[in-house]
C-alpha cells in the first residue's frame, strides 16, 4: 500500500519549493562550519567541544535513529558538505538554469561508477575513528578535507559525483535508505518512455537535471535517490510522485544486488561489531589499540580492523550460503547466491548501528547542553546551561530498547533470508537454505548483544 | 525579476555563514580572550601549566581565566589567601588575584590529577614597589639541620604514647617550665625530649611508658584541635596520596617508588624516576621518634631532593606547615581523651 504524499494539497507546492531546502542547507552549512572552527580553535576536550559533540553525538544520533531509518536520503538534501561545490558547479544558488553551461563538466569514469570507492573512503574514515571521534582538531581537519573534496569534484565533474561516488556517509544512508518507508518514484513509466525530452534528466528552466545521474522512470530503489526535488519540478508532466510506503520495499526486489552494495552491508555489519567491542566494550587495551594511530601495535589493529570487515565476515557469510545451498541442493553460482542473501543483511546491520548508537547516546546527550551555551569552550552560558553537568539519561531501560532493537533486526534480516529462499526453492528444501543464513545472523546478533548488555 | 532577486538574497545569505560564522567565532574568541589571561592546566606529561609563568604588578587585579585540557584539576597560589579553584575539563573558570607584596609566587596544582600531579607548577612574578615578602630562614637552617642524615632510635615505648595518661601524670608531678616551651618542642624530638626526661630526678618513680606518656602530652600542648584539623586537610589533600592516609607510606601513588607495584612504569608515567625511595612512614616508630617538628619542616620546606618528596616552601605557609608536622605526630601518640577538650 502506498501512499501519495505529493497528492495532498499544498505538499507538492512545498517540496517544489527551492526556499525551504536553501534555508535548511544554509542552517546546516552553518552549523558544519561552527563544528570546523570550534574543533580547531575551541578545546581539545571532545565532550566540552562543539564540534566532537554536535557531530559524533547530535548530528549522528539524528541521522541514524530518526532520518536514515525513518527518512531515507532525505539527510542528503539538505547536507552542508556538497552544497557550496553544487552551488559554485551551477553558478546559482537557488536560479535554476537558463540555458546550458558553456563549459561541460566530466563524466565518473565508467569503471568506478560503484560504490566501491565510497566503501574505501568510509574504511579509511572507520580506522581512523577512535581519534576523529575523541580529537576535536581531527574532526575539523575531516569535516574541512570533505567539504574542500567535494567542492574539488564539483568542479571538475558533473552533478552530485562526489555524493554518488565518493561520500563515506552517502554509502551507507543509501544502503539504509532501501528501508524507507519514504520514497520517491515515477507515477506511470510509461508516460515517461513517450516522453521524448526526459526534463527530468536533462533540466529545464524549472530545474536541474538529476543532480544524481538517476533517470527516475528507471528507479526501482531508494539507493541512488537523493531526494533533493528536482525532478519534481522539472518533469512538465506531472508524474513524480513521493510516497508513503511499507517499509523495507526494496529489499522484495530480487535480482539486482550488486556485489559493492553486499560488500557495504558486511562493512556495516563489521564496523559496528568492532566499535561496539572497542569503544562500548570493557577492553581498555583494545581502546588503547585503537587510539595509538601510527604505531605498530596500531597497525595490528587496522589489519585486525579490515580482516574482519572484508575477510572473516564476509567469508564466514560465504559459508553459511554455501552450506544452505548444499543441503537445499540448490542449483546456481555461489556469488550470485551471496549476493543476493547479503542484502537480507541490510536490517541486521541498521539494527546494529542504532543498537549501538543507542547504547552510546543516551549516556552522554547531556553534553549537548554545555557545549550550545558555549560551543567555543571561551566561557560563555549563552542560554543558561553551560554548567548542567554530565547526566546519563534513560540508563535502565537502555539494554532493553537495545535488546529490542537487535531482535527486530535479527527477525527482520531472518524473515527477508526466508523470503529470499521461498522465492526459489520449496518450503522444505528453502527452510535448508535459510537455516545456515540465519544460524549467522543469529551468531552476529548474540555476539552484538552479549557485549553490550552484559 | 523576481528570481533574481531571490538569488541575490539567497548569495548574501550564504556569504553572510560563509563568512560570518567563522569571523564571528574568531572575533568571539579573541574578546574573550581580552577579558584575562588564558591558563591552560594539563597534566604534566601533557604539557602541564601553559603558560608556566605569568607576570603582575603590585595591586593590580591579575585576572586570571583557567580552563583544563583533559582531566580535573586544581589551582592555587602558594603564599597568599586566595581560594583554590577548581578546574574542569573544557570549561572556563575565572580567578582574580592582587598581590601586596613583589616576589615569585608559586601556583600549583591542588587535584591528584595523575602521577606527575606535583610537577604542575608555575610561577607568578610580580612586581612593584613596595617591600618585597620578606626572606625567612627556616628553623631547620637557623639550627642548621642536616635533614638529609639517617634518624631512627632504639627507644620506642611499647604501645602507643597516651597524651591523656600523660596529662594525669603532668597534674601530680611539677614539670620544669622548660618542657611546656615551644621552643623545646620546635627543636627535640620525641626521643630527646623522652631521654632529657629520664634523666630528671623528678621523673625518677616513672616507667618508660609512663613517660612517653609525658613527651606525648608535652607534644600535644604545643598543638590545638583546630591546628591539627587543618593539619590533617592539608596531609590529606597533599600527602596522602604517596604516604597514604594513615601515614604507612602506602598512598596509591608509592606503588610507583622502589619496591612498589609500578615502580617499573614507563619513563612517560613515572612520576619521580626509578630511583625514588619509598615514602617516609610516619607510623614507623623508630624513625618517627627520633625527627624534631624543626627537621621534619626542614623536610617539608625543602623537600626529600632526589628521594622523591616534592618542596613544598613556596607554597605553604610557615603556620601550614607546623600544622601538618603536628598532625603527622598524630600517627605516634594518642591524643584521644584530650582532643576535645
Amino acid at each position: 500500500m502506498h501512499i501519495e504524499l505529493t497528492a495532498l494539497p499544498g505538499v507538492k507546492a512545498v517540496l517544489r519549493n527551492r526556499w525551504w531546502q536553501f534555508v535548511l542547507t544554509l542552517t546546516t552549512l552553518a552549523v558544519f562550519i561552527l563544528a570546523i572552527v570550534s574543533g580547531s580553535v575551541g578545546t581539545p576536550v571532545g565532550s566540552r567541544n562543539f564540534a566532537i559533540v554536535f557531530v559524533w553525538i547530535l548530528w549522528w544520533a539524528l541521522l541514524i535513529l530518526l532520518a536514515v531509518p525513518f527518512l531515507g536520503r532525505a539527510w542528503c538534501s539538505i547536507c552542508p558538505i556538497p552544497a557550496p561545490g553544487e552551488w559554485a558547479q551551477r553558478g546559482a544558488i537557488l536560479k535554476p538554469p537558463v540555458s546550458n553551461r558553456a563549459r561541460p563538466l566530466r563524466r565518473w569514469a565508467a569503471r568506478w561508477r560503484n560504490i566501491w570507492l565510497q566503501n574505501a573512503m568510509f574504511l579509511l574514515v572507520a580506522l581512523f575513528s577512535i581519534v576523529i571521534l575523541t580529537q576535536p582538531a581531527v574532526t575539523s581537519l575531516v569535516l574541512l578535507a570533505l567539504l574542500l573534496l567535494a567542492i574539488g569534484v564539483s568542479l571538475v565533474y558533473e552533478r552530485r559525483t562526489f555524493c554518488r561516488y565518493l561520500c563515506p556517509v552517502g554509502g551507507f544512508i543509501g544502503l539504509y535508505a532501501q528501508l524507507s518507508p519514504l520514497e520517491l518514484r515515477v507515477k506511470d513509466t510509461s508516460i515517461c518512455a513517450t516522453h521524448a525530452e526526459k526534463l527530468c534528466y536533462t533540466g529545464s528552466a524549472q530545474g536541474y537535471g538529476c543532480p544524481w545521474m538517476v533517470f527516475p522512470a528507471a528507479l526501482k530503489v531508494n539507493t541512488n535517490c537523493g531526494l533533493c526535488m528536482e525532478c519534481l519540478r522539472t518533469c512538465s508532466l506531472d508524474n513524480i510522485a513521493v510516497n508513503i510506503r511499507p517499509i523495507g520495499d526494496d529489499l522484495q526486489r530480487i535480482g539486482i544486488g550488486r556485489m559493492d552494495e553486499a560488500y557495504k552491508a558486511f562493512i556495516m555489519l563489521g564496523s559496528a561489531l568492532v566499535y561496539v567491542f572497542v569503544l562500548l566494550g570493557p577492553w581498555g587495551w583494545l581502546k588503547r589499540l585503537a587510539y595509538s594511530v601510527g604505531t605498530l601495535p596500531w597497525l595490528g589493529y587496522a589489519l585486525g580492523f579490515l580482516l574482519v570487515l572484508l575477510v572473516a565476515l564476509p567469508g564466514l557469510f560465504a559459508l553459511a550460503v554455501w552450506l544452505g545451498n548444499h543441503l537445499a541442493k540448490a542449483r546456481g553460482s555461489l556469488r550470485r547466491s551471496f549476493v543476493t542473501y547479503a542484502y537480507s543483511l541490510i536490517p541486521l546491520s541498521l539494527s546494529a548501528w542504532i543498537a549501538f548508537t543507542l547504547a552510546f547516546v543516551f549516556a552522554n546527550l547531556s553534553y549537548v547542553w554545555g557545549v550550545i551555551s558555549d560551543p567555543l569552550g571561551v566561557g560563555w552560558n549563552l542560554l543558561g546551561t553551560a554548567d548542567w553537568g554530565w547526566q546519563p539519561y534513560l540508563t535502565s531501560l537502555t539494554p532493553y530498547l537495545v535488546s529490542l532493537v537487535l531482535m527486530i533486526g535479527l527477525v527482520w534480516s531472518a524473515n527477508h533470508v526466508a523470503y529470499l529462499a521461498r522465492q526459489q526453492l520449496s518450503p522444505a528444501r528453502a527452510l535448508r537454505q535459510a537455516l545456515p543464513v540465519i544460524g549467522y545472523c543469529l551468531v552476529y546478533t548474540l555476539t552484538l548483544m552479549g557485549v553490550l548488555i552484559l | 525579476m523576481r528570481l533574481e532577486r531571490s538569488e541575490a538574497l539567497a548569495r548574501w545569505l550564504f556569504i553572510l555563514v560563509l563568512v560570518g560564522v567563522p569571523a564571528g567565532l574568531f572575533f568571539a574568541t579573541w574578546q574573550a580572550r581580552q577579558r584575562g589571561i588564558l591558563v591552560q592546566a594539563a597534566m604534566p606529561e601533557n604539557g602541564g601549566w601553559s603558560p608556566e609563568v605569568l607576570e603582575a604588578q603590585v595591586g593590580v587585579p591579575l585576572h586570571i581565566r583557567l580552563t583544563s585540557l583533559d582531566v580535573l584539576h586544581g589551582f592555587a597560589v602558594g603564599g597568599i589567601d586566595a581560594p583554590h579553584v577548581e578546574i574542569e575539563p573544557g570549561k572556563i573558570s575565572e580567578t582574580t588575584l592582587v598581590f601586596h607584596q613583589p616576589g615569585r609566587y608559586v601556583f600549583y596544582c591542588t587535584r591528584w590529577c595523575g602521577p606527575n600531579h606535583w610537577r604542575m607548577r608555575g610561577v607568578i612574578e610580580v612586581w612593584g614597589d613596595s617591600n618585597p615578602m620578606p626572606e625567612v630562614k627556616p628553623l631547620y637552617l637557623q639550627l642548621g639541620l642536616d635533614i638529609d642524615a639517617v634518624h631512627r632510635t632504639e627507644i620506642v615505648p611499647i604501645v602507643t604514647p597516651s597524651a591523656a595518661h600523660g596529662a594525669a601524670l603532668a597534674a601530680k608531678l611539677t614539670i620544669p617550665e622548660k618542657y611546656m616551651l615551644k621552643e623545646t618542642y620546635l627543636t627535640h624530638s620525641p626521643e630527646q625530649m623522652w631521654r632529657s626526661i629520664r634523666g630528671e630526678s623528678w621523673a625518677a618513680s616513672l616507667s618508660a611508658q609512663d613517660v612517653w606518656d609525658l613527651v606525648a602530652f608535652m607534644f600535644f600542648i604545643q598543638t590545638s584541635a583546630q591546628n591539627l584539623e587543618q593539619g590533617e586537610a592539608l596531609y590529606a589533600a597533599n600527602c596522602a596520596a604517596c604516604h597514604g592516609e594513615r601515614g604507612d607510606g602506602r598512598g596509591d601513588m608509592s606503588a610507583y617508588f622502589a619496591g612498589g607495584d609500578r615502580a617499573d612504569a614507563d619513563d612517560a608515567e613515572h612520576p619521580l624516576g626509578h630511583e625514588a625511595t619509598p615514602p617516609s612512614n610516619f607510623t614507623d616508630r623508630e624513625h618517627m621518634l627520633a625527627a624534631s617538628p624543626a627537621l621534619l619542616q626542614g623536610k617539608i620546606v625543602r623537600g626529600g631532593m632526589g628521594t622523591g618528596m616534592p618542596y613544598w616552601g613556596p607554597i605553604f605557609t610557615d603556620e601550614q606547615i607546623w600544622a601538618i608536622v603536628a598532625y603527622l605526630y598524630t600517627f605516634q601518640f594518642d591524643y584521644g581523651g584530650l582532643i576535645n577538650e
